[in-house]
C-alpha cells in the first residue's frame, strides 16, 4: 500500500475517476436506450464509437477546434445510425448480425482512416477540466469550487463533456416519459401493430431513434478521443460500445437504470485502475477482468426483466399476424 | 402451373442461391469507391489481392491455412445460428481451447507418445471451448440473458485469463531467464506438431518438387502446394471432415433436427415435446466446441506456441460469422466460403505491399459484406412469403 495517500484521498480518487470514466458509457447507452425502446437493437455502437472517436479527434487535430470535433463525431455517428436504421427498418435485416457488420465496418474504416490520414499516434489538447472559480463571475476571490474538500474534488473538476453526459440522463427521462415523442417511441417498441393502427409511423420513429442513438454513440467516441484520453489509437474503444449495449439491458431500458449501471461499471473499472496504481498484490489481468465478470452477473440478475420492450429485435411489417 | 410462372420461380431460385455472391460484389464495389478516394486504382488493388491469395503455391497455402480456423469457427456458428442462438464469443472459445491444448502439449509432449498427446490436446481444446460457450448457453436458456452480450463479455474474460496464464504459470522459462518476460508459452515439443501436407505427401512417396518433375504453370503451383514444404497442415483435412460431420449431424440425426426445429420456431418445438432450454445450451456448447477445436488446431498445426490471445484468435470469431453467413448457414457451403475469406485475409496483406493500402481495409470489407448479406435476405424472405401466399390461394381455389 502506498503510504503517502490517505484512505480518504484514495476514495476521492476512485469516485472521481469513476464519474469521469462513466462518460462514454452514458452517451452511448442513453442513445442505445432510445433505439431499444423503439424496438431496434443496434449492436454496432462499438463501430460507431470508433468512427466518432476518429472523426472527432481528426477534426479537432486539424482545426484546433474541439467543438467542431464533437460536431463531426456527432455527424458521422448519426450517418452510421441512419445506415443501421435503413438496414434494420427498411430492409428488415437481422439486427444482431447487422450490428456486427457495422462494428467490423467501423473498426476497419476508423483504422484505415487513421493509417492513411495520421499514420502515427498524435495528441491533442482536449476539453480542459472546468474549475468554477468565483473570479470568473466577477467576485474578487481566488477561491474555486473545485477546492471544496471531497465534494468539490469529486464533482466539480470535470470537463464539459462529462457534465454533458450526466445532463443527458434527466433529459432522456423527460423525453421518454413526459413527451408525445416518448410515448410514440415506447408504443412502437411495445406494440408496433397498435401504434401503427393509431397512425404512428413505426418506421419514422425507429429511424429517428436509431439515428439519434448513432449520433450519441459518435459523441461517446469523441468523449474518449478528445476529452478523456486526448489521443486516437486503433480499436481504442476496446469493447466499451458492447458494454454500453449491455448497460441498457442492465438498466432495464430506463435512463436512471442506465446511469446506475454506468456508474457501477465505471467505479469497478476505476477501482481496478487504482489497484494497479497502488501496486496491490492482485494480478492486473484479474483486475481488468472484473468489470466484464460483473456485467455478466448483472445481466443474469432477474429483476425487472418484464420491462424489456416486447418488440425488441423484431422487424415490423404491416399486415403480419 | 403455367410454364412462365414456373420459369420465373426457377430464375428466382437461382438468384436466391447467388445472393451472397451478389452481396460480396456490392461490398467490393463500395470498397472500390473507398480505394478511389484513397487515390488507389481499385482494379490494381483487387488484382494484387486475388493473385496474392490464389495464384501461386505460397499464396494458396496461406489462404488454406487461414481457411482452417475460419471453417471450424464458421461450422460452430452455423450450428448456433440454426438454433437461432447468436454466438459472438468464438474468439474467447478459441482462446481457451488454444490455452488448454498448449498446456497439455507442453506438459506431456516430451514423455507421452505424440499421437496420444495430439488427440488429447484436440479433445481437451474442443471440450474447453464447449464448456466456455456452455456458460452463456445456460444463462440464455434458464436466466434469459442475451447471449450476444454475455458471449462478448466472455471474450474479454478469456483474453485476460490468457494474459494471466502467459505472464505467470505458462510463461516460456526462457523468457524468465532472459528477463524479457514477453507473455508467450514455451514452444511445443516438436513431435506434437500436426503433420504438414509435405509430410503426408512423403508418407505416400511423393518427394520430388515440381521443378524436379518439370511441372510448370498453375499445375506446378498446385503440385507444389500438395507436395513441397509450405505451412499448410493436416488441420485442413480435419476441418473438411468436420464440415461433412456437421452436415450429417444437422440433417440426419434427431438432435440436429431438434436444433433446427428450435431455431425455426421455439414455440412449435416445445409443443412437439422438444426440451428447448436444453437444446439451446447444447447448440451453444457445440458451437463453442468447434471454436475450441479451431484453437487447438491453430496451436498444434500452425503456431506451436501460445502467445497474445488476440493475435491467436485473430478476429476469427467475427470473420467466422461472415463465413457462416456467406455459406448460407450450410456446413458444406461454409467450405468454399472459408477459402474465399481466407483468400481475402491473405490477399489484404499482399495488397498492402503492392499498392500501400493498409490491411485493415479487409476488416472494413468484411463488415460491408456482412451488411450486404443480411440486407439481401429481404429478397429471399419476400419470395418465401409470396410462395406461401400463392400456395394458400391455390388451396382456396381448389
Amino acid at each position: 500500500m502506498n503510504e503517502g495517500l490517505s484512505f480518504l484521498a484514495i476514495l476521492v480518487g476512485i469516485i472521481h475517476s469513476g464519474i469521469r470514466l462513466a462518460t462514454p458509457y452514458l452517451y452511448a447507452a442513453i442513445g442505445e436506450t432510445f433505439a431499444q425502446r423503439s424496438g431496434v437493437l443496434n449492436l454496432g455502437v462499438e463501430g460507431i464509437m470508433l468512427m466518432g472517436a476518429f472523426s472527432g479527434f481528426y477534426v479537432a487535430f486539424v482545426t484546433g477546434n474541439l467543438l467542431l470535433g464533437v460536431l463531426a463525431a456527432a455527424l458521422v455517428g448519426a450517418l452510421m445510425g441512419l445506415v443501421m436504421a435503413f438496414i434494420s427498418v427498411t430492409l428488415n435485416a437481422e439486427q444482431g448480425i447487422s450490428g456486427i457488420g457495422l462494428y467490423l465496418f467501423g473498426l476497419g474504416a476508423s483504422s484505415l482512416l487513421f493509417k492513411t490520414l495520421l499514420g502515427t499516434v498524435e495528441g491533442v489538447d482536449g476539453f480542459s477540466e472546468l474549475q468554477f472559480c468565483l473570479a470568473s463571475i466577477g467576485i474578487d476571490s481566488a477561491f474555486c469550487l473545485s477546492e471544496i474538500p471531497v465534494i468539490g474534488e469529486i464533482f466539480l473538476t470535470h470537463s464539459v463533456m462529462v457534465y454533458g453526459a450526466f445532463a443527458l440522463v434527466p433529459l432522456a427521462w423527460w423525453v421518454l416519459n413526459k413527451t408525445t415523442w416518448g410515448l410514440s417511441i415506447r408504443a412502437v417498441g411495445q406494440n408496433p401493430q397498435a401504434a401503427d393502427s393509431l397512425g404512428v409511423s413505426v418506421a419514422r420513429v425507429r429511424y429517428m431513434t436509431v439515428t439519434f442513438g448513432g449520433l450519441l454513440a459518435g459523441i461517446a467516441g469523441a468523449s474518449l478521443s478528445i476529452s478523456l484520453l486526448n489521443i486516437f489509437q486503433e480499436g481504442m474503444t476496446n469493447g466499451q460500445g458492447f458494454i454500453a449495449v449491455a448497460l441498457v439491458y442492465f438498466g432495464s431500458w430506463t435512463p436512471v437504470g442506465v446511469l446506475l449501471g454506468a456508474l457501477l461499471f465505471s467505479l469497478v473499472n476505476a477501482l481496478q485502475l487504482w489497484v494497479q496504481v497502488l501496486g496491490l498484490n492482485i494480478p492486473s489481468d484479474v483486475a481488468v477482468m472484473m468489470p466484464y465478470l460483473l456485467t455478466i452477473l448483472a445481466l443474469a440478475f432477474p429483476f425487472k426483466r418484464a420491462l424489456q420492450p416486447s418488440a425488441l429485435t423484431k422487424p415490423f411489417e404491416r399486415g403480419e399476424n | 402451373m403455367k410454364p412462365s410462372l414456373f420459369k420465373r420461380l426457377q430464375l428466382e431460385r437461382i438468384i436466391d442461391a447467388l445472393l451472397p455472391l451478389i452481396a460480396v460484389i456490392g461490398a467490393l464495389l463500395v470498397g472500390a469507391v473507398v480505394l478511389i478516394l484513397l487515390d488507389t486504382n481499385p482494379v490494381e488493388a483487387y488484382t494484387a489481392m486475388f493473385t496474392g491469395a490464389f495464384a501461386n503455391k505460397n499464396g494458396l497455402a496461406d489462404t488454406m491455412v487461414k481457411a482452417i480456423p475460419l471453417l471450424l469457427v464458421g461450422l460452430g456458428i452455423v450450428i448456433a445460428f440454426r438454433a437461432n442462438v447468436i454466438n459472438i464469443g468464438a474468439e474467447g472459445q478459441l482462446i481457451v481451447g488454444a490455452l488448454i491444448s498448449t498446456y497439455l502439449a507442453v506438459e506431456l509432449g516430451e514423455t507421452w507418445p505424440n499421437y496420444i498427446v495430439i488427440i488429447l490436446c484436440i479433445m481437451a481444446g474442443t471440450l474447453m471451448g464447449g464448456l466456455w460457450a456452455g456458460i452463456p448457453g445456460y444463462l440464455k436458456a434458464y436466466l434469459n440473458v442475451n447471449e450476444i452480450l454475455s458471449t462478448i463479455m466472455m471474450n474479454q474474460i478469456a483474453i485476460q485469463i490468457g494474459f494471466f496464464l502467459l505472464r505467470g504459470p505458462m510463461i516460456d522459462p526462457k523468457e524468465l531467464e532472459a528477463g524479457t518476460n514477453i507473455p508467450h508459452s514455451a514452444r511445443l515439443p516438436r513431435p506434437t506438431d500436426l503433420p504438414r501436407f509435405t509430410d503426408i505427401a512423403q508418407w505416400f512417396g511423393f518427394t520430388e518438387s515440381a521443378k524436379d518433375l518439370n511441372i510448370t504453370g498453375f499445375q506446378g503451383e498446385i503440385y507444389g502446394l500438395l507436395v513441397e514444404p509450405t505451412r499448410l497442415h493436416m488441420g485442413f483435412f480435419i476441418a473438411i471432415l468436420m464440415a461433412i460431420l456437421v452436415y450429417i449431424f444437422l440433417w440426419r440425426t434427431t438432435i440436429g433436427y431438434r436444433i433446427r426445429a428450435v431455431g425455426l420456431n421455439p414455440a412449435a418445438a416445445r409443443y412437439a415435446g422438444i426440451q428447448v432450454p436444453r437444446t439451446i445450451i447444447l447448440s451453444m456448447a457445440l458451437s463453442g466446441a468447434f471454436a475450441g477445436l479451431a484453437g487447438a488446431v491453430e496451436i498444434l498445426g500452425l503456431h506451436h506456441r501460445m502467445f497474445e490471445p488476440l493475435a491467436v484468435s485473430a478476429g476469427y470469431g467475427f470473420s467466422g460469422i461472415v463465413v457462416a453467413l456467406f455459406g448460407k448457414l450450410h456446413p458444406i457451403g461454409a467450405i468454399p466460403a472459408s477459402i474465399l475469406f481466407g483468400g481475402l485475409l491473405v490477399g489484404g496483406d499482399k495488397m498492402q505491399r503492392a499498392v500501400q493500402v493498409p490491411q485493415v481495409f479487409v476488416t472494413m470489407l468484411l463488415g460491408l459484406i456482412v451488411l450486404f448479406v443480411v440486407s439481401s435476405e429481404i429478397w429471399s424472405r419476400r419470395r418465401a412469403r409470396r410462395r406461401v401466399s400463392t400456395q394458400t390461394t391455390a388451396e382456396e381455389n381448389a
